[in-house]
Protein backbone atom coordinates (compact mmCIF):
# COMPACT_ATOMS: atom_id res chain seq x y z
CA UNK A 1 0.00 0.00 0.00
CA UNK A 2 1.88 3.06 -0.94
CA UNK A 3 0.35 6.37 0.78
CA UNK A 4 -0.38 8.63 -2.42
CA UNK A 5 -3.48 9.68 -3.99
CA UNK A 6 -4.89 7.86 -7.00
CA UNK A 7 -6.64 11.36 -8.12
CA UNK A 8 -5.48 14.46 -8.43
CA UNK A 9 -7.98 17.22 -8.95
CA UNK A 10 -7.12 20.80 -9.54
CA UNK A 11 -9.39 23.97 -10.50
CA UNK A 12 -10.87 21.90 -13.04
CA UNK A 13 -13.67 24.34 -14.27
CA UNK A 14 -16.04 23.43 -17.67
CA UNK A 15 -17.89 26.70 -19.43
CA UNK A 16 -20.77 26.33 -21.86
CA UNK A 17 -20.14 29.23 -23.72
CA UNK A 18 -20.66 32.04 -20.87
CA UNK A 19 -22.69 29.57 -18.96
CA UNK A 20 -21.03 27.60 -16.05
CA UNK A 21 -20.88 23.89 -15.67
CA UNK A 22 -18.40 23.49 -13.08
CA UNK A 23 -15.84 26.11 -11.42
CA UNK A 24 -12.37 25.50 -9.77
CA UNK A 25 -12.72 22.12 -8.44
CA UNK A 26 -10.44 20.82 -6.30
CA UNK A 27 -9.74 17.40 -4.60
CA UNK A 28 -7.45 14.30 -4.03
CA UNK A 29 -8.95 10.73 -4.24
CA UNK A 30 -7.05 8.34 -2.06
CA UNK A 31 -7.15 4.45 -3.16
CA UNK A 32 -10.04 2.53 -1.45
CA UNK A 33 -11.84 5.80 -1.06
CA UNK A 34 -15.66 6.59 -2.23
CA UNK A 35 -16.31 10.09 -2.63
CA UNK A 36 -20.28 11.15 -3.27
CA UNK A 37 -20.68 14.17 -5.23
CA UNK A 38 -24.74 15.64 -4.06
CA UNK A 39 -26.76 18.45 -5.37
CA UNK A 40 -29.91 18.86 -6.92
CA UNK A 41 -30.01 18.67 -10.85
CA UNK A 42 -28.26 21.31 -12.71
CA UNK A 43 -25.36 21.85 -9.96
CA UNK A 44 -23.23 20.46 -12.23
CA UNK A 45 -22.31 16.86 -10.90
CA UNK A 46 -22.34 15.05 -13.86
CA UNK A 47 -20.51 18.09 -15.87
CA UNK A 48 -17.97 17.27 -13.07
CA UNK A 49 -17.68 13.77 -13.24
CA UNK A 50 -17.79 13.54 -17.13
CA UNK A 51 -14.77 16.20 -16.89
CA UNK A 52 -13.06 13.87 -14.55
CA UNK A 53 -13.85 10.56 -16.79
CA UNK A 54 -12.42 12.08 -20.10
CA UNK A 55 -16.04 12.18 -21.58
CA UNK A 56 -15.61 16.23 -21.61
CA UNK A 57 -12.43 18.24 -22.31
CA UNK A 58 -12.54 20.59 -19.38
CA UNK A 59 -12.00 24.18 -19.81
CA UNK A 60 -9.31 24.79 -17.69
CA UNK A 61 -7.61 22.75 -14.83
CA UNK A 62 -5.97 19.61 -14.47
CA UNK A 63 -6.30 15.71 -13.25
CA UNK A 64 -3.90 13.71 -12.49
CA UNK A 65 -4.16 9.76 -12.55
CA UNK A 66 -1.96 7.70 -10.89
CA UNK A 67 -0.92 4.54 -13.20
CA UNK A 68 -0.65 1.01 -12.30
CA UNK A 69 3.65 1.32 -12.58
CA UNK A 70 3.13 4.41 -9.76
CA UNK A 71 4.01 7.31 -12.11
CA UNK A 72 1.37 10.29 -12.08
CA UNK A 73 0.32 10.66 -15.98
CA UNK A 74 -2.27 13.96 -16.29
CA UNK A 75 -5.21 13.21 -18.13
CA UNK A 76 -4.96 15.76 -20.92
CA UNK A 77 -1.05 14.99 -22.05
CA UNK A 78 -2.15 11.23 -22.92
CA UNK A 79 -2.75 10.15 -26.39
CA UNK A 80 -6.60 9.15 -27.50
CA UNK A 81 -5.91 5.42 -27.46
CA UNK A 82 -3.71 6.06 -23.44
CA UNK A 83 -6.72 7.73 -22.50
CA UNK A 84 -9.49 4.82 -24.24
CA UNK A 85 -7.22 1.82 -23.00
CA UNK A 86 -6.98 3.36 -19.32
CA UNK A 87 -11.26 3.50 -19.57
CA UNK A 88 -11.46 -0.04 -21.17
CA UNK A 89 -9.06 -1.44 -18.26
CA UNK A 90 -8.07 0.45 -15.02
CA UNK A 91 -11.72 2.49 -15.08
CA UNK A 92 -14.71 1.62 -14.93
CA UNK A 93 -17.75 3.85 -16.07
CA UNK A 94 -22.03 3.17 -14.82
CA UNK A 95 -24.35 5.21 -16.30
CA UNK A 96 -27.90 6.11 -15.14
CA UNK A 97 -29.08 4.98 -18.08
CA UNK A 98 -27.75 0.62 -18.35
CA UNK A 99 -28.34 1.05 -22.07
CA UNK A 100 -26.05 3.62 -22.33
CA UNK A 101 -23.41 1.46 -20.86
CA UNK A 102 -24.38 -1.62 -22.28
CA UNK A 103 -24.28 -2.95 -25.37
CA UNK A 104 -28.46 -3.72 -26.33
CA UNK A 105 -28.69 -6.63 -28.66
CA UNK A 106 -25.79 -8.96 -27.58
CA UNK A 107 -25.97 -11.39 -24.94
CA UNK A 108 -25.61 -10.39 -21.25
CA UNK A 109 -22.17 -13.19 -21.41
CA UNK A 110 -20.67 -11.14 -24.49
CA UNK A 111 -21.32 -7.70 -22.49
CA UNK A 112 -18.84 -8.96 -19.22
CA UNK A 113 -16.77 -10.77 -21.42
CA UNK A 114 -16.23 -7.94 -24.24
CA UNK A 115 -13.93 -5.74 -21.61
CA UNK A 116 -12.04 -9.10 -21.03
CA UNK A 117 -11.29 -9.29 -24.84
CA UNK A 118 -10.25 -5.51 -24.71
CA UNK A 119 -7.44 -6.67 -22.12
CA UNK A 120 -6.47 -9.71 -24.15
CA UNK A 121 -8.51 -12.47 -23.16
CA UNK A 122 -8.98 -15.12 -26.26
CA UNK A 123 -9.99 -18.01 -24.80
CA UNK A 124 -13.40 -18.48 -25.36
CA UNK A 125 -13.95 -20.96 -22.21
CA UNK A 126 -12.20 -19.07 -20.01
CA UNK A 127 -14.06 -15.56 -20.82
CA UNK A 128 -17.63 -17.40 -20.68
CA UNK A 129 -16.87 -18.91 -17.50
CA UNK A 130 -15.36 -15.52 -15.79
CA UNK A 131 -18.69 -13.95 -17.27
CA UNK A 132 -20.76 -16.84 -15.55
CA UNK A 133 -19.02 -16.05 -12.36
CA UNK A 134 -19.84 -12.12 -12.55
CA UNK A 135 -23.06 -12.57 -13.69
CA UNK A 136 -23.41 -14.67 -10.18
CA UNK A 137 -21.84 -11.76 -8.13
CA UNK A 138 -24.32 -9.91 -9.29
CA UNK A 139 -27.12 -12.02 -8.90
CA UNK A 140 -28.27 -12.46 -12.09
CA UNK A 141 -29.00 -16.46 -12.79
CA UNK A 142 -26.28 -18.11 -14.63
CA UNK A 143 -29.13 -19.57 -16.98
CA UNK A 144 -29.81 -16.10 -18.47
CA UNK A 145 -25.92 -15.19 -19.79
CA UNK A 146 -27.27 -15.74 -23.38
CA UNK A 147 -30.03 -13.73 -23.14
CA UNK A 148 -29.55 -10.06 -24.48
CA UNK A 149 -30.24 -7.18 -22.23
CA UNK A 150 -33.10 -6.18 -23.55
CA UNK A 151 -34.71 -9.35 -22.17
CA UNK A 152 -33.95 -7.47 -18.48
CA UNK A 153 -35.34 -5.35 -16.12
CA UNK A 154 -34.23 -2.18 -15.09
CA UNK A 155 -32.59 -3.82 -11.85
CA UNK A 156 -31.00 -6.53 -13.29
CA UNK A 157 -29.85 -4.09 -16.12
CA UNK A 158 -28.10 -1.95 -14.07
CA UNK A 159 -26.58 -5.21 -12.43
CA UNK A 160 -24.96 -6.42 -15.53
CA UNK A 161 -23.46 -2.72 -16.35
CA UNK A 162 -21.97 -3.16 -12.88
CA UNK A 163 -20.63 -6.72 -14.25
CA UNK A 164 -19.22 -5.45 -17.26
CA UNK A 165 -17.00 -2.40 -15.75
CA UNK A 166 -16.18 -4.42 -12.69
CA UNK A 167 -14.95 -7.65 -14.65
CA UNK A 168 -11.24 -5.98 -15.64
CA UNK A 169 -10.54 -5.52 -11.93
CA UNK A 170 -10.75 -1.07 -12.20
CA UNK A 171 -9.26 0.76 -9.88
CA UNK A 172 -11.32 3.75 -10.30
CA UNK A 173 -15.19 3.79 -10.85
CA UNK A 174 -17.30 6.64 -11.90
CA UNK A 175 -20.69 5.95 -11.37
CA UNK A 176 -23.86 8.44 -12.58
CA UNK A 177 -26.86 7.98 -10.38
CA UNK A 178 -26.42 4.43 -10.49
CA UNK A 179 -29.74 3.88 -8.29
CA UNK A 180 -31.83 6.30 -10.27
CA UNK A 181 -35.10 5.17 -12.12
CA UNK A 182 -34.93 2.22 -9.94
CA UNK A 183 -38.02 0.92 -7.02
CA UNK A 184 -36.55 0.77 -3.74
CA UNK A 185 -36.16 -2.70 -3.18
CA UNK A 186 -34.07 -3.03 -6.39
CA UNK A 187 -32.44 0.07 -5.44
CA UNK A 188 -31.32 -1.77 -1.78
CA UNK A 189 -30.38 -4.61 -3.57
CA UNK A 190 -27.91 -2.60 -5.43
CA UNK A 191 -26.85 -0.58 -3.02
CA UNK A 192 -25.81 -3.79 -0.59
CA UNK A 193 -23.90 -5.03 -3.73
CA UNK A 194 -22.27 -2.49 -4.57
CA UNK A 195 -21.43 -1.34 -0.78
CA UNK A 196 -20.41 -5.03 -0.58
CA UNK A 197 -17.97 -4.83 -3.77
CA UNK A 198 -16.15 -1.80 -3.02
CA UNK A 199 -14.95 -3.43 -0.03
CA UNK A 200 -14.15 -6.37 -1.39
CA UNK A 201 -12.28 -5.34 -4.38
CA UNK A 202 -10.69 -1.65 -2.14
CA UNK A 203 -11.97 0.34 -5.71
CA UNK A 204 -11.95 3.92 -5.54
CA UNK A 205 -15.40 5.52 -6.75
CA UNK A 206 -16.57 8.65 -7.84
CA UNK A 207 -20.82 8.57 -7.21
CA UNK A 208 -23.13 11.22 -8.71
CA UNK A 209 -25.89 10.77 -7.01
CA UNK A 210 -29.04 13.58 -5.14
CA UNK A 211 -29.98 11.04 -3.16
CA UNK A 212 -28.06 11.41 0.57
CA UNK A 213 -29.18 8.25 2.11
CA UNK A 214 -27.21 6.51 -1.30
CA UNK A 215 -24.31 8.99 -0.52
CA UNK A 216 -24.18 8.10 3.59
CA UNK A 217 -24.46 4.23 2.74
CA UNK A 218 -21.94 4.39 -0.24
CA UNK A 219 -19.46 7.22 0.79
CA UNK A 220 -16.37 8.09 2.95
CA UNK A 221 -16.71 11.64 1.67
CA UNK A 222 -18.45 13.77 0.77
CA UNK A 223 -19.07 17.39 -1.78
CA UNK A 224 -22.02 19.27 -2.51
CA UNK A 225 -22.04 21.30 -5.74
CA UNK A 226 -24.42 23.88 -6.25
CA UNK A 227 -24.67 26.19 -9.49
CA UNK A 228 -21.03 24.68 -10.75
CA UNK A 229 -19.30 24.88 -7.69
CA UNK A 230 -18.41 23.01 -4.52
CA UNK A 231 -20.26 24.37 -1.48
CA UNK A 232 -19.12 22.14 0.81
CA UNK A 233 -17.10 19.26 1.52
CA UNK A 234 -15.87 16.78 4.52
CA UNK A 235 -16.82 13.11 5.98
CA UNK A 236 -20.24 11.96 4.70
CA UNK A 237 -21.63 11.84 8.38
CA UNK A 238 -20.47 15.52 9.37
CA UNK A 239 -21.50 16.83 5.99
CA UNK A 240 -24.94 14.84 6.74
CA UNK A 241 -25.50 15.63 10.50
CA UNK A 242 -23.40 18.80 10.97
CA UNK A 243 -24.08 20.43 7.87
CA UNK A 244 -22.84 24.25 8.19
CA UNK A 245 -24.03 25.74 4.49
CA UNK A 246 -27.45 26.89 4.41
CA UNK A 247 -27.96 25.14 0.79
CA UNK A 248 -26.46 22.13 2.21
CA UNK A 249 -29.36 22.38 5.64
CA UNK A 250 -31.83 22.94 3.19
CA UNK A 251 -31.28 19.77 1.28
CA UNK A 252 -30.74 17.74 4.36
CA UNK A 253 -33.67 19.37 6.21
CA UNK A 254 -35.71 18.42 2.96
CA UNK A 255 -34.99 14.61 2.87
CA UNK A 256 -38.22 12.83 3.43
CA UNK A 257 -38.54 10.59 6.76
CA UNK A 258 -40.48 6.94 6.69
CA UNK B 1 1.39 6.62 28.78
CA UNK B 2 -0.18 9.12 27.42
CA UNK B 3 -3.65 9.92 28.24
CA UNK B 4 -5.93 8.35 25.54
CA UNK B 5 -8.24 11.42 25.30
CA UNK B 6 -7.56 14.78 26.42
CA UNK B 7 -10.34 17.55 25.33
CA UNK B 8 -9.63 21.24 26.34
CA UNK B 9 -11.05 24.87 25.33
CA UNK B 10 -14.02 23.03 22.86
CA UNK B 11 -16.13 25.19 21.56
CA UNK B 12 -19.34 24.47 19.31
CA UNK B 13 -22.76 26.36 17.65
CA UNK B 14 -24.76 26.00 15.14
CA UNK B 15 -25.68 28.05 12.78
CA UNK B 16 -29.31 28.00 11.62
CA UNK B 17 -29.36 29.19 8.18
CA UNK B 18 -33.17 28.62 7.62
CA UNK B 19 -33.82 30.41 10.57
CA UNK B 20 -32.40 33.55 9.72
CA UNK B 21 -29.02 32.28 10.12
CA UNK B 22 -29.26 32.41 14.24
CA UNK B 23 -26.20 31.23 15.61
CA UNK B 24 -26.96 28.93 18.41
CA UNK B 25 -24.19 28.50 20.86
CA UNK B 26 -24.28 25.08 22.41
CA UNK B 27 -20.64 24.84 24.02
CA UNK B 28 -17.87 26.54 25.25
CA UNK B 29 -14.69 25.97 27.26
CA UNK B 30 -15.12 21.59 27.07
CA UNK B 31 -12.25 20.55 29.31
CA UNK B 32 -11.78 17.07 30.47
CA UNK B 33 -10.09 13.99 29.91
CA UNK B 34 -10.25 10.11 29.76
CA UNK B 35 -7.43 7.92 31.06
CA UNK B 36 -6.37 4.33 30.13
CA UNK B 37 -8.98 2.00 31.91
CA UNK B 38 -11.01 4.73 33.85
CA UNK B 39 -15.17 5.27 32.47
CA UNK B 40 -15.83 8.84 32.41
CA UNK B 41 -19.96 9.54 32.39
CA UNK B 42 -21.20 12.38 30.78
CA UNK B 43 -24.07 14.30 33.26
CA UNK B 44 -26.41 17.01 33.47
CA UNK B 45 -30.44 17.21 32.74
CA UNK B 46 -31.53 15.90 29.01
CA UNK B 47 -31.18 18.64 26.36
CA UNK B 48 -27.98 19.94 27.72
CA UNK B 49 -26.02 18.66 24.77
CA UNK B 50 -24.45 15.23 26.19
CA UNK B 51 -24.90 13.16 22.70
CA UNK B 52 -23.62 16.74 21.03
CA UNK B 53 -20.08 16.67 22.95
CA UNK B 54 -19.91 12.36 22.27
CA UNK B 55 -20.35 13.54 18.35
CA UNK B 56 -18.02 16.27 18.71
CA UNK B 57 -15.44 13.86 19.89
CA UNK B 58 -15.98 10.93 17.38
CA UNK B 59 -16.14 13.80 14.84
CA UNK B 60 -19.18 13.30 13.74
CA UNK B 61 -19.97 17.33 14.49
CA UNK B 62 -17.39 19.65 13.98
CA UNK B 63 -15.67 22.21 16.42
CA UNK B 64 -15.29 25.76 16.18
CA UNK B 65 -12.26 25.75 18.10
CA UNK B 66 -10.30 23.94 20.36
CA UNK B 67 -8.24 20.50 20.54
CA UNK B 68 -9.49 17.09 20.80
CA UNK B 69 -6.35 15.18 21.34
CA UNK B 70 -6.24 11.61 20.37
CA UNK B 71 -3.24 8.47 20.99
CA UNK B 72 -3.68 7.26 17.64
CA UNK B 73 -1.00 4.86 16.19
CA UNK B 74 1.94 5.25 18.50
CA UNK B 75 1.63 9.76 18.34
CA UNK B 76 -0.93 12.40 19.37
CA UNK B 77 -3.52 13.50 16.75
CA UNK B 78 -6.07 16.63 17.17
CA UNK B 79 -9.34 15.36 15.72
CA UNK B 80 -10.45 18.75 15.53
CA UNK B 81 -8.38 19.76 12.81
CA UNK B 82 -7.85 16.18 11.40
CA UNK B 83 -8.91 15.84 7.92
CA UNK B 84 -11.46 13.00 6.52
CA UNK B 85 -9.03 10.62 6.12
CA UNK B 86 -7.50 10.59 9.31
CA UNK B 87 -10.73 11.00 11.33
CA UNK B 88 -11.76 7.75 9.18
CA UNK B 89 -8.58 5.79 10.19
CA UNK B 90 -8.75 6.94 13.64
CA UNK B 91 -12.19 5.03 13.85
CA UNK B 92 -11.29 2.40 12.44
CA UNK B 93 -8.12 1.51 14.59
CA UNK B 94 -8.67 3.37 17.85
CA UNK B 95 -12.04 5.18 19.04
CA UNK B 96 -15.41 3.29 18.39
CA UNK B 97 -18.88 4.48 19.02
CA UNK B 98 -22.49 2.72 20.38
CA UNK B 99 -24.59 5.37 19.03
CA UNK B 100 -28.01 5.28 20.48
CA UNK B 101 -29.83 3.95 17.36
CA UNK B 102 -28.54 1.06 15.07
CA UNK B 103 -28.53 2.79 11.60
CA UNK B 104 -29.32 0.01 9.35
CA UNK B 105 -28.05 -1.08 6.13
CA UNK B 106 -30.75 -3.03 3.78
CA UNK B 107 -30.07 -6.41 3.49
CA UNK B 108 -27.13 -7.00 5.99
CA UNK B 109 -27.60 -9.78 8.22
CA UNK B 110 -27.10 -9.23 11.96
CA UNK B 111 -23.89 -11.16 12.55
CA UNK B 112 -22.14 -9.26 9.65
CA UNK B 113 -23.61 -5.61 10.67
CA UNK B 114 -21.33 -6.73 14.31
CA UNK B 115 -18.44 -8.57 12.17
CA UNK B 116 -17.89 -5.79 9.86
CA UNK B 117 -15.52 -3.82 12.16
CA UNK B 118 -13.09 -6.61 13.13
CA UNK B 119 -13.50 -7.48 8.60
CA UNK B 120 -12.21 -3.39 8.21
CA UNK B 121 -9.40 -4.22 10.60
CA UNK B 122 -8.07 -7.20 8.46
CA UNK B 123 -9.54 -10.16 10.35
CA UNK B 124 -10.17 -13.28 8.13
CA UNK B 125 -14.07 -13.37 7.48
CA UNK B 126 -14.90 -16.74 9.33
CA UNK B 127 -13.13 -15.61 12.33
CA UNK B 128 -14.98 -12.11 12.59
CA UNK B 129 -18.15 -14.17 12.16
CA UNK B 130 -17.29 -16.38 14.63
CA UNK B 131 -16.47 -13.94 17.23
CA UNK B 132 -19.67 -11.63 16.13
CA UNK B 133 -21.67 -14.56 16.85
CA UNK B 134 -20.41 -15.44 20.73
CA UNK B 135 -20.70 -11.84 21.25
CA UNK B 136 -24.96 -11.92 20.34
CA UNK B 137 -24.85 -15.36 22.00
CA UNK B 138 -23.23 -13.10 25.15
CA UNK B 139 -25.92 -10.67 24.78
CA UNK B 140 -28.98 -13.06 24.18
CA UNK B 141 -29.78 -12.37 20.96
CA UNK B 142 -32.34 -15.05 19.67
CA UNK B 143 -30.19 -17.91 17.79
CA UNK B 144 -32.81 -17.15 15.04
CA UNK B 145 -32.69 -13.47 14.53
CA UNK B 146 -28.58 -13.50 13.55
CA UNK B 147 -28.69 -13.80 9.43
CA UNK B 148 -31.72 -11.44 9.29
CA UNK B 149 -31.05 -8.20 8.52
CA UNK B 150 -31.78 -6.29 12.14
CA UNK B 151 -34.20 -3.43 10.56
CA UNK B 152 -37.37 -4.80 11.64
CA UNK B 153 -36.09 -6.07 14.94
CA UNK B 154 -37.09 -4.47 18.62
CA UNK B 155 -35.42 -1.23 19.98
CA UNK B 156 -33.50 -3.66 22.83
CA UNK B 157 -32.83 -6.32 19.85
CA UNK B 158 -31.24 -3.67 17.48
CA UNK B 159 -29.39 -2.11 20.78
CA UNK B 160 -27.87 -5.55 21.39
CA UNK B 161 -26.55 -5.74 17.61
CA UNK B 162 -25.41 -2.06 18.23
CA UNK B 163 -23.72 -3.01 21.38
CA UNK B 164 -22.39 -6.22 19.96
CA UNK B 165 -20.72 -3.94 17.29
CA UNK B 166 -19.23 -1.73 19.53
CA UNK B 167 -17.64 -3.81 21.97
CA UNK B 168 -16.23 -6.41 19.49
CA UNK B 169 -13.28 -4.38 18.92
CA UNK B 170 -9.97 -3.44 21.19
CA UNK B 171 -10.58 0.00 20.19
CA UNK B 172 -8.68 2.12 22.96
CA UNK B 173 -11.21 4.67 22.96
CA UNK B 174 -14.91 3.50 23.68
CA UNK B 175 -18.05 6.36 23.10
CA UNK B 176 -21.55 4.96 24.65
CA UNK B 177 -24.64 6.85 24.13
CA UNK B 178 -27.16 5.45 26.56
CA UNK B 179 -26.36 1.78 25.55
CA UNK B 180 -28.57 0.43 28.06
CA UNK B 181 -31.49 2.58 27.53
CA UNK B 182 -34.00 0.08 26.15
CA UNK B 183 -32.33 -3.52 27.65
CA UNK B 184 -34.00 -5.24 30.26
CA UNK B 185 -32.43 -6.06 33.82
CA UNK B 186 -30.64 -9.33 32.29
CA UNK B 187 -29.27 -7.73 29.77
CA UNK B 188 -28.17 -4.45 31.43
CA UNK B 189 -26.18 -6.57 33.89
CA UNK B 190 -24.11 -8.48 30.59
CA UNK B 191 -23.76 -4.58 29.07
CA UNK B 192 -22.13 -3.74 32.49
CA UNK B 193 -19.63 -6.78 32.60
CA UNK B 194 -18.83 -6.18 29.30
CA UNK B 195 -18.14 -2.38 30.52
CA UNK B 196 -15.95 -4.12 33.22
CA UNK B 197 -13.76 -6.12 31.25
CA UNK B 198 -12.96 -3.02 28.57
CA UNK B 199 -11.65 -1.44 31.87
CA UNK B 200 -9.77 -3.93 33.15
CA UNK B 201 -8.06 -4.20 29.38
CA UNK B 202 -7.78 -0.58 30.06
CA UNK B 203 -9.96 0.83 27.56
CA UNK B 204 -10.74 4.47 28.09
CA UNK B 205 -14.65 5.12 27.93
CA UNK B 206 -16.64 7.85 27.77
CA UNK B 207 -20.15 7.70 27.98
CA UNK B 208 -23.83 8.83 28.83
CA UNK B 209 -26.29 6.74 31.42
CA UNK B 210 -29.39 7.64 32.40
CA UNK B 211 -30.03 4.69 34.10
CA UNK B 212 -28.81 5.38 37.90
CA UNK B 213 -27.98 1.81 38.86
CA UNK B 214 -25.93 1.47 35.88
CA UNK B 215 -24.03 4.75 36.28
CA UNK B 216 -23.38 4.13 39.82
CA UNK B 217 -21.71 0.66 39.03
CA UNK B 218 -19.56 1.59 36.23
CA UNK B 219 -18.64 5.36 36.56
CA UNK B 220 -14.88 6.37 38.24
CA UNK B 221 -16.19 10.21 37.58
CA UNK B 222 -18.85 12.34 36.76
CA UNK B 223 -18.29 15.30 33.88
CA UNK B 224 -21.21 17.89 34.45
CA UNK B 225 -21.87 18.97 30.99
CA UNK B 226 -24.18 21.85 32.40
CA UNK B 227 -20.71 23.72 33.18
CA UNK B 228 -19.99 24.00 29.61
CA UNK B 229 -23.09 24.96 28.55
CA UNK B 230 -23.86 28.51 27.69
CA UNK B 231 -27.71 27.87 28.51
CA UNK B 232 -27.09 27.40 32.27
CA UNK B 233 -24.89 30.66 32.08
CA UNK B 234 -27.85 32.27 30.65
CA UNK B 235 -30.42 30.91 33.08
Amino acid sequence: MTDAPLLKVRDISKFYGARIGCKNVSFDLWPGEVLAVVGESGSGKTTLLNCLATRLMPSSGAVEYRMRDGEMRELSRMSEAERRFLMRTDWGFVHQNPADGLRMAVSAGANVGERLMAVGERHYGNIRETAGNWLGRVEISVDRIDDQPRAFSGGMRQRLQIARNLVTSPRLIFMDEPTGGLDVSVQARLLDLLRGLVQDLGLSAIIVTHDLAVARLLSHRMMVMKDGVVIEQGLTDRVLDDPREAYTQLLVSSILQV
Amino acid sequence: MPTPLVVSEVAKSFTMHLRDGIRLPVMSNVAFSVKAGECVVLGGPSGIGKSSLLKMVYGNYAVDSGQILIEHGGRLLDLATADPRTILSVRRATLGYVSQFLRTVPRVAAVDVVAEPLLGRGTAAAEAREIAEAMLARLNLPRELWQLPPATFSGGEQQRVNIARGFITDHRILLLDEPTASLDAKNRAVVVSMIEEKKAAGVALLGIFHDEDVREKVADRIVDVSAFSPRKAAA
